[in-house]
């Protein structure tokens, strides 16, 4: 039994790991005021060019790098669109999604010459017992089914929060997620910070498909991210835009979809695994309905900033 | 005079989105290079693959007709100032309503005459859409709840609760004691729509069916009560300015729900118009079909207007369908899908060519000061 649960305490480790990066980078994009909904995008993004990288460098972590790149620079075309010119944020996303989606699939027929999913790659991150902690028992045991992409996560969590909350520039993020026509006044640059943490966001979200694919199944495959972009978005409003709250719900939909994979193993397989599957989706509606503590956005987000405008 | 005006604003409105299609092709004509093949070669076979002879563009509008549906849905949405992104799942819920309407009906009264079977199927689809709308409508108008946060959550339910019920409840293995299998039962033989090439041969090998026509009429019908009532003049007046609206004694909230409704109809429509007159079953669906999202697309390109929408869902029918030739010449079909991102991208950013000619007028200005000094 104790292994059992050790396993689906990995397992949700594991499966909520693509979806931690992906919804602090959530957090960064709409607590400064720009709502993402293309993190879905970016992160296949992310998936895709982590893969290339590793095959033909044959260095997982120069993969995590390149995906971290390739976000940003995803993330530029949300910034440019969103921010510079004031476009739709919502229409902007749905055309990173769709185009990202095709992009990437487009170049696995080029470099690959085939559709559906590459080979795997043989050098992923996988994996790895700890030196001295495996030898702990049960701690031993769960740590060596982590990823260090797990450890990684964690730490995210840590840095965003310190970085959202304890230095001035997360307070300048803040206010022009507020406030931005204050935080115009008080000299703070609005596009510069919406730029910074859009980018941000990219980063963040070109990681999560990286842990996506090199940290899990070591290779790509079409449409492979199938709405964790969404569900990290759901967990980001369910967190309440904040870092430490979002690393929570993130748990708790790993867990979820950890105990519907082991639900057999658990004695749970009287439960259709349809009702734990749209449990992210319901608490999501529920908690911005105010039924489980209400979930307020920034008041700012989604809004562009018109310098001199009343 | 007066039609001469509206001749202006019609050109004013097409100007655009034409424009926005065309870069789009441009770009797009870059990708086919990069694959080694001719941009030329490349848009023949899309055009020859989607509308050289009748049986091919009898398929290009059975790709269309789903389209026109979500692109109403959408562009209706958007006129009440509501952004439907999940007509995705309201086309899914129509779809399921349709199938377990069929079912339903068939087993309480027999065989239905097909002119009474069909629209009770459809106007089951129908419901179904709304239901699934009106929660997000509901919620927004009552709590403040932002509506693309609701129907992108909605849109993930929509598919594992459709994949529920494909499983269990409507499933050939429950109703008719066969092998469990991966669909539902299928639709009743008279609450099917017929296909053109029953009744003209010449649509060959292509599946399109009379469902085209609802969606034709699905637009005027759009397109009359957005113009021509009292109820389309309040939709529209609180998509544009809903203070103003409230002001004047247009009541918002009932409005929004409303709104949400008729687009959550069109949604569920293009799913009972795919299951009765091409799937005649629901299938499990790990992953969305996309008619929603690309709907999305049809009503920007259509500007949200009911006859754009017709326009633009062809559009996208004669790329969805000219893709499989263009795939045939060995060309990748998703630079497709590259072309439709790069549109929504260029519609979004409506004010790059503005932000362009900026520039253009900063730098002539600049030129302007030199020449002086």
């Amino acid at each position: 039994m104790l292994s059992i649960i050790i396993a689906v305490v990995a397992s949700a480790l594991r499966l909520a790991t693509p979806l931690i990066f992906a919804s602090l980078g959530g957090v960064f994009s709409e607590r400064s005021g720009v709502v993402n909904i293309a993190l879905e995008g970016i992160m296949i993004n992310g998936a895709f060019f982590s893969i290339l990288t590793t095959e033909f460098t044959d260095s997982p972590w120069l993969g995590v790098l390149v995906a971290a790149i390739v976000g940003i620079l995803t993330s530029l075309i949300l910034a440019f669109l969103a921010v510079h010119l004031k476009a739709d944020q919502v229409v902007t996303g749905v055309a990173i999604n769709l185009l990202s989606a095709s992009f990437t699939a487009f170049l696995l027929e080029i470099v690959w010459h085939r559709s559906g999913q590459t080979d795997p790659v043989e050098n992923a991150i996988r994996a790895k017992p700890l030196p001295l902690i495996n030898k702990i028992p049960i701690i031993g045991d769960l740590t060596s089914q982590l990823t260090p992409f797990v450890y990684l996560a964690i730490l995210a969590v840590i840095v965003s929060y310190y970085v959202l909350y304890k230095t001035p520039f997360g307070l300048r993020v803040r206010a022009v997620g507020e406030h931005p026509r204050a935080a115009d006044t008080v000299g703070i640059n609005v596009y510069k910070i919406r730029y910074i943490c859009v980018m941000i966001s990219g980063a963040l979200a070109g990681i999560a498909g990286s842990a996506l694919s090199l940290g899990a199944i070591s290779l790509f495959r079409e449409g492979m991210t199938a709405g964790k972009g969404f569900i990290a978005l759901a967990a980001m409003i369910f967190g309440k835009w904040h870092p430490v709250g979002a690393f929570l719900a993130c748990l708790f939909f790993g867990f979820t979809e950890a105990i519907q994979i082991q639900a057999s193993t658990l004695g749970l397989g009287f439960i259709p695994s349809e009702f734990l599957q749209i449990i992210p989706y319901v608490a999501t509606i529920l908690a911005l309905a105010g039924v489980v503590g209400r979930a307020v956005a920034p008041a700012a987000d989604g809004v562009p900033y018109e310098k001199g405008e009343r | 005079m007066e039609r001469d005006s509206k001749l202006k604003t019609f050109v004013e409105n097409i100007k655009f989105p034409l424009l926005a299609i065309l870069l789009s092709f441009l770009i797009g004509a870059l990708f086919i290079i990069w694959t080694g093949n001719n941009p030329l070669v490349a848009y023949g076979a899309l055009l020859s693959g989607s509308l050289g002879g009748l049986d091919r563009f009898g398929q290009t509008l059975l790709k269309t007709t789903p389209l026109i549906f979500t692109g109403l849905a959408v562009s209706f949405a958007f006129r009440c100032g509501l952004f439907n992104i999940g007509a995705e799942g309201q086309y899914v819920i129509g779809a399921l309503t349709t199938v377990a309407a069929g079912y339903i009906f068939n087993s309480i009264f027999g065989d239905l005459p097909r002119f009474i079977f069909i629209p009770l199927v459809m106007l089951a689809g129908a419901l179904g859409g709304a239901l699934w709308a009106a929660i997000a409508g509901f919620l927004k108008s009552k709590l403040g709840v932002h509506e693309v946060i609701t129907t992108i959550m909605l849109n993930y339910t929509s598919i594992h609760v459709s994949n529920f019920f494909v499983r269990t409840a409507l499933n050939p293995s429950t109703l008719e004691g066969t092998t469990q299998k991966a669909y539902t039962v299928l639709l009743p033989e008279s609450a099917r729509l017929t296909q053109l090439k029953e009744i003209i041969p010449w649509f060959g090998y292509s599946s399109v069916h009379t469902g085209i026509f609802i969606a034709i009429i699905c637009a005027i019908i759009a397109y009359f009560i957005l113009f021509k009532t009292t109820l389309g003049y309040e939709i529209r007046s609180v998509g544009q300015n809903s203070h103003a609206a409230e002001y004047g004694g247009i009541s918002v909230s009932k409005n929004l729900v409303l709104a949400m409704i008729i687009s959550g109809m069109f949604a569920g429509l293009a799913g009972a118009t795919q299951v009765a007159g091409l799937n005649y079953k629901v299938d499990m669906a790990p992953i969305s079909p996309g008619y929603g999202f690309t709907g999305i697309a049809v009503a920007l390109v259509g500007k949200n207007h009911p006859l754009g929408v017709l326009a633009s869902a062809l559009l996208f029918g004669i790329l969805s369908n000219g893709a499989r030739r263009m795939q045939i010449e060995g060309i990748p079909k998703e630079v497709v899908g590259i072309i439709q991102g790069i549109i929504i991208i260029f519609i979004a950013g409506e004010r790059i060519i503005k932000f362009v000619s900026e520039i253009r007028e900063r730098r002539n200005r600049k030129c302007n000061v030199e020449g002086v000094n």
